[in-house]
């Protein structure tokens, strides 16, 4: 029962590239999220130069309240500068969450394209791995990681990039076994293209559009994940970060809860814009959503 | 009979996706540098060689790597764990006296996320542009962006420490004293807000997708024909559309199952809840190796055994699962 | 006076460019024990007409805009919701397109006959289950008693849609619609079914409303014929008068596709002709001009300037064609 002709509802054809751009543009929770994260990020770049105050530094009396006595957001337990902390914790909280998402992209996104190309004994094998690691506590496995391989940032990103991949498998392989039935990718086969040309260069593309809003979902849970370990205090003593900030002036809420909730609001700031942004891309890159 | 038949084989999976995670755990803990031997000596406060390689002899860390392992897997099958030096008792009596803290917040947690989201969802996707349907939409942003550990302390600053609502810490207080309904009461209210924090991560995640999946549902052909036959909206709804909603529901659940004990973690930190989270961040502070395998090990239980009912949950609402089909 | 009565219907439903009629100035009138068919290409509001006569249009969508629908002498559109659920099933009640989905998955085809007993006759679960065992029976599905316990999956697309007419028919209704009922099944099945239909309508004397696109169902099934194009009637009239002088150049052409209905195997056969073109976008619906002009062969000035008028031949036959008296 089609109520709807096709034929109003047909745009005129223009590049799905920029058909998408329009869409994104048209939602303006993802457009704001997208701005805020853009500032998020030059200041991560840029703010230390900027406000080169060393977050590990003790500055001033402790649980100076924020804007008294001339720091913005305060002093904590001792007596070091909050916004200094924000900003140069920024930096490992966003730089972990790309690093750490990018692992599991490339895990995961390997291990489903290969699962569903080649179908059979591979996807089985695979796939049994994948459900190894869903079976895996993330967090407590990362923690054991960190706690026994030493907490350097490369190690805390490969902690949370080995137990996080497996999301992006199942989407990849279902992606990969519905494209790889369909015409165009036969038409290629029987044309005589290798495995691996039709593998990256015919499926992969045609499948990105789920694998790119994972990916930016993958972005916000990375960055949720570091806050956690660093919250605990597994995490390089020598860097500020987000959680870190919390974990450790989370005895002296009675006295400043600003200390604890101020970086728990940048955190929060931070996934919410990127859910936004990739909610946004969800209805800009899968058409068929859309009217939902 | 199919059913147990299927459900058997699922279950020996079980017990094979147990053992992997035994290994795997057991060989990283050898890959790590240090071991034991050396935990205990610093605890002591430094050992010479000669009583180094007695320590390393008692536990039989002297032995070959596949050797180590088989005592270990020989072990566990007899439901022993080891010993921690740390705690001074067997890891798996540890284990058994922090465990029900953790299932208890775990489970209640997740049943209560589960029951409220589903009604959550059924309620608003019968009015999409209602104020409900609205929050689920909050909910569901909020849930994703809120670290876990964050929510509880704001919860505790606003509830426990300016209204004194709730306790701020622990499981029990002690001093209480009374038959068992006064101490049902103290757990209960001590477990307010760690059950509300773990809970929020997940409600927003099954509100939103029963909202979803009743939505499309109550699109379907069949639920037309429920109300071509006349039935009344809340046949329609309940009976018909509901039950059909449910197994998404249930499989996302049964996948958070992990998720929910890394929740568990940060929550019983926030809360000094004394389960298996509290133990866990203990001995991996302390190093206690024993300790910290047989906790990696009773998780991935916990995970094994929530898909097995999971899966079972699924067999009993749709007949499909597991069947001829 | 008829069974029911549909007097000048508009439909309309919303849509991003605005409202449309989807179904305009529709009248018939249904006669006990009759038979009567919707014919038409998909998208010309057959469908439309089904739900909207159970009450059931999509809600906030579809609407009805005038006219009315007597049942029985009773006014339906303006019936409360739970009139209408009385009648639904009971006294009205359909078949639809898609006999994979159009039953729960989760329950029992028993249950799911049962349950339509319980609503409307008051029947115990005991004596609702056995008579559904015996309605199972009744649309020859063998071995009722034990295939009774079984879910939708377990049956094929044939068997699924005799538990649907089960459903149906359940209650004896006065009226039964069938929407596309065999268009999802293969063509041997198909055949089946509509046996099965005949001969039910045969024993409950119960009125058909068969809607379709398929001429040759049209003769075998039904009395008379209702060709719709773009959600307005283009012709009414006895299914024999229709074939065998269509008024309507779209009735022309629809029988036309058809090869068997005009000519015997061993005659010379004239040439299948498709009609060109395709339905109107819905924003053109409203237009006060014929509809199916653009692809009209027939077509002259007056066809675009107004909206033709339904013209008598006899007492049973109109035709809404500015050329009709011509063809």
């Amino acid at each position: 029962m089609s109520l709807i002709d096709p034929q109003d509802t047909l745009p005129p054809a223009r590049s799905p590239l920029s058909e998408a751009w329009e869409m994104f543009r048209g939602n303006t929770a993802a457009m704001f999220a997208l701005i805020v994260l853009g500032l998020i990020m030059l200041c991560a770049i840029f703010g230390p130069w900027i406000y080169p105050t060393d977050p590990f530094d003790m500055v001033w009396a402790p649980f100076s309240p924020p804007g008294v006595d001339g720091f913005l957001l305060g002093t904590d337990y001792l007596g070091r500068d909050l916004l200094a902390a924000l900003i140069h914790g920024s930096r490992v909280s966003i730089v972990i969450g790309l690093a750490a998402a990018s692992v599991s992209i490339v895990i995961g996104v390997t291990v489903g394209a290969l699962a569903g190309f080649y179908r059979g004994w591979v996807e089985e094998l695979l796939m049994r791995i994948t459900e190894f690691f869903q079976v895996l506590p993330t967090l407590l496995f990362s923690m054991v990681i960190v706690a026994l391989f030493g907490a350097s940032l490369p190690m805390i990103t490969l902690a949370i990039g080995v137990v996080s991949w497996t999301a992006v498998a199942r989407v990849t392989r279902s992606e990969f076994l519905r494209i790889r039935e369909l015409e165009y990718v036969m038409a290629s086969r029987a044309s005589g293209a290798t495995n691996s040309k039709l593998m990256f260069r015919v499926i992969l593309p045609n499948a990105l559009p789920p694998i790119i809003v994972q990916a930016a979902l993958m972005v916000g849970s990375a960055i949720l994940f570091e806050a956690g370990l660093s919250f605990l205090g597994l995490t390089d003593p020598n860097v500020v970060s987000w959680g870190q900030v919390i974990g450790s002036n989370r005895q002296y809420i009675l006295d400043a809860s600003y200390t604890v909730t101020i970086p728990g609001l940048a955190i929060f700031v931070t996934v919410l814009c990127i859910s936004l942004v990739g909610d946004g891309l969800n209805d800009a890159l899968n058409p068929k959503l859309r009217s939902r | 009979m199919q059913v147990l038949q299927s459900f058997a084989i699922r279950a020996g999976y079980a017990v094979i996706l147990l053992v992997a995670v035994l290994v795997l755990n057991f060989s990283m803990m050898h890959l790590a540098p240090g071991d034991v031997a050396d935990t205990i000596s610093q605890s002591m406060g430094g050992a010479d060689q000669e009583l180094l390689d007695q320590i390393r002899a008692d536990y039989g860390l002297d032995q070959p790597f596949y050797i180590q392992l088989g005592r270990y897997i020989g072990g566990v099958l007899q439901f022993d764990l080891g010993f921690s030096f740390f705690y001074n008792q067997p890891v798996t009596e540890l284990i058994l006296q922090r465990l029900p803290a953790t299932l208890l917040l775990v489970i209640t947690a997740q049943l209560l996320a589960l029951f409220i989201g589903v009604i959550m969802g059924v309620v608003s996707a019968r009015k999409p542009n209602g104020i409900l349907s609205h929050f689920v939409t909050f909910l569901a942003l909020f849930g994703y962006a809120a670290p876990v550990f964050w929510t509880g302390i704001l919860l505790l600053i606003a509830f426990s420490l300016k209204v004194q609502w709730f306790p701020v810490a622990g499981m029990q207080d002690v001093t209480i004293e009374g038959g068992f309904w006064a101490h049902f009461v103290d757990v209960a209210r001590h477990m307010v807000l760690p059950v509300i924090t773990l809970g929020s991560l997940f409600l927003a995640l099954y509100s939103r997708l029963a909202r979803a999946t009743m939505m499309e549902t109550l699109g379907s052909d069949f639920v037309r024909t429920a109300k071509a036959k006349g039935l009344s909206t809340n046949q329609v709804v309940y009976k018909h559309a509901l039950k059909n909603s449910l197994s998404p529901v249930i499989t996302l659940a049964g996948l958070q199952f992990s998720a929910v004990i890394s929740g568990a973690v940060l929550v019983e930190a926030v809360f000094s809840w004394p389960g298996l989270g509290t133990l866990a961040f203990q001995s991996i502070i302390a190093r206690d190796t024993p300790t910290i395998l047989g906790i990696l090990f009773f998780s991935a239980l916990v995970v094994i055994v929530g898909n097995l009912l999971t899966d079972l949950a699924l067999r009993l609402v749709d007949p499909r699962v597991g069947g001829k089909g | 006076m008829a069974l029911l009565s549909v007097k000048n219907l508009r439909i309309e439903i919303k849509t991003r460019a605005g409202v449309a009629p989807v179904i305009d100035d529709l009248s018939f009138d249904l006669e006990a024990g009759e038979s009567l068919s919707f014919v038409g290409e998909s998208g010309c509001g057959k469908s439309m007409t089904a739900l909207a006569l159970m009450g059931l249009l999509p809600e906030g969508v579809g609407s009805v805009a005038a006219g009315s629908i007597t049942f029985d002498g009773e006014e339906l559109t303006t019936a409360t919701e739970t009139r209408l659920r009385e009648i639904r099933g009971n006294d009205i009640s359909m078949i639809f397109q898609e006999p994979m989905t159009s039953l729960n998955p989760l329950y029992t085809i028993g249950e799911q006959i049962a349950e339509v007993l319980r609503a409307h006759q008051n029947l115990s679960r005991k004596a609702a289950w056995n008579q559904a065992i015996e309605l199972l029976d009744a649309v020859r599905i063998p071995n009722a008693k034990a295939r009774v316990n079984d879910y939708p999956f377990q049956m094929s697309g044939g068997q699924r849609q005799r538990v649907m007419i089960a459903i149906a028919l359940a209650c004896q209704p006065k009226i039964l619609i069938a929407d596309e009922p065999t268009t999802a099944l293969d063509v041997t099945v198909q055949a089946q079914i509509f046996d099965l239909l005949q001969d039910m309508r045969r024993q409950t004397g119960s009125s058909i409303i068969l809607i379709t696109h398929d001429m040759g169902a049209v003769a075998e099934m039904a009395e008379r014929m209702i060709v719709m194009y773009a959600g307005r009637k283009a012709e009414l009239g006895p299914v024999e008068d229709v074939i065998a002088h269509p008024r309507h150049p779209y009735t022309a052409g629809l029988i036309s596709c058809v090869p068997h209905i005009l000519s015997t195997l061993t005659e010379e056969r004239e040439e299948l002709v498709e009609v060109p073109g395709i339905v109107p976008a819905l924003n053109d619906f409203g237009k006060d001009s014929c509809l199916f002009a653009s692809r009209c062969q027939q077509a002259q000035a007056q066809c675009l300037e107004a909206r033709p008028p339904e013209i008598e031949f006899g007492p049973e036959h109109q035709s809404a064609c500015w050329r009709a008296q011509e063809l």
